[in-house]
């Protein structure tokens, strides 16, 4: 049933009075059911955000940069502390490196109206917590080919049809 | 807090969710007005939706005005591709398993490449990025099983490196996209 109720949610909810109701309808289950599920989804951290899913790009946020930096290992937690708490980082993960031709280990993402203030945004955080000589890289978006939530559960799984193919 | 259902001029626009001074059209170059009940929409439930029966009667609560503005107000943002979707997004590696990928294309198979990956239905995220790296791409599925049957696939049907990324520790928490329009 959680799977179910995944899946009716990876697309949203309709944008009608009861959209829990309409959810429980094509389950075939209450109404109380898929809203308990969903409260439970939250309280396990399953769920970690419950609301509006804005375009940052449609919405005058034009530029976008993944900025990598090779952070010692002992020193990779208090850094990643230090960006994930500034407000002009929107994520920040651990992820291994590969070297040789890939030796960064944490990410972040930084949005702006432009190239110029992601640029300074970046600049402002290096001197903030004194990264200036981490080596680090800005890898600016040029074009974006896909961009939609995730799918957790695939419609064999869930054992209904995908509503929008 | 201001109660947006105080203002006149914006009560009165509200009664209908058609808005024929603003064409709706897909890729918009010019961002179309925004009105002080789509900023607040924009920028106070991105988190936090109240999960209830009727949960657009509960935010046209909180902002002073009627269920059925709100639902027509998002609905409009929706069809202008400001808001992707009203829902949950849910943790990586939770639920199912993911992770980031990222090849080095040649400028002249970047095209052919990129669609073919956006074609699977596990690729939800899909950019072209400044770097001998230029193709990053996230891979979502039941388990990690099926991730890397995933980037396996890829590599093998283009004879390009795929290079895994997976998290292993997040720092950040998802609060949102700050839009500082109010």
């Amino acid at each position: 049933m959680t799977q179910a109720i995944v899946h009716a949610l990876q697309d949203g909810l309709e944008l009608t009075p009861r959209p829990f109701a309409r959810i429980a309808e094509r389950l075939g289950i209450d109404e109380e059911s898929v809203l308990n599920v969903v409260r439970q989804l939250q309280t396990t951290g399953a769920i970690k955000r419950f609301g509006v899913i804005v375009r940052h790009h449609e919405l005058g946020y034009r530029a976008n940069a993944m900025v990598v930096w090779d952070v010692p290992d002992e020193a990779v937690h208090a850094t990643a502390k230090q960006l994930a708490g500034d407000p002009a980082v929107t994520l920040c993960y651990r992820r291994p490196r590969r070297p040789p031709s890939w030796p960064y280990n944490l990410f972040c993402m930084i949005h702006g109206v432009d190239r110029e203030s992601v640029q300074r945004k970046i600049s402002t955080l290096r001197s903030t917590f004194g990264l200036q000589n981490l080596p680090y890289c800005v890898l600016f978006s040029r074009r974006r080919f896909k961009q939609r939530g995730a799918r957790y559960v695939s419609p064999a799984d869930a054992g209904e049809a995908h509503a929008d193919g | 807090m201001a109660s947006v259902g105080t203002n006149a001029k914006l009560r009165a626009a509200d009664t209908s969710t058609r808005r024929p001074r603003r064409p709706a059209g897909p890729a918009r170059k010019k961002m179309a007005k925004l009105c002080a009940l789509d900023k607040r929409l924009l920028d106070e439930f991105q988190r936090d939706l109240p999960v209830c029966a009727r949960p657009f009667a509960e935010i046209a609560h909180r902002l002073g005005c009627n269920e059925a503005t709100v639902i027509g107000h998002l609905a409009w943002l929706q069809r202008q591709g400001y808001v992707s979707r009203v829902g949950a997004v849910f943790s990586p590696n939770h639920l199912g398993a993911s992770t980031l990928a990222a090849m080095a294309i040649p400028e002249d198979r970047l095209e052919s490449v990129a669609t073919m990956v956006s074609s699977y239905p596990e690729v939800n995220h899909n950019y072209e990025r400044e770097h001998a790296f230029n193709l990053w791409f996230v891979v979502t599925a039941k388990d990690a099983h099926a991730v890397a049957d995933v980037l396996a696939d890829v590599q093998r049907r283009t004879g390009i490196a795929v290079m895994d990324l997976p998290l292993l520790e997040a720092f950040h928490i998802d609060l949102g996209f700050p839009l500082w329009l109010t």
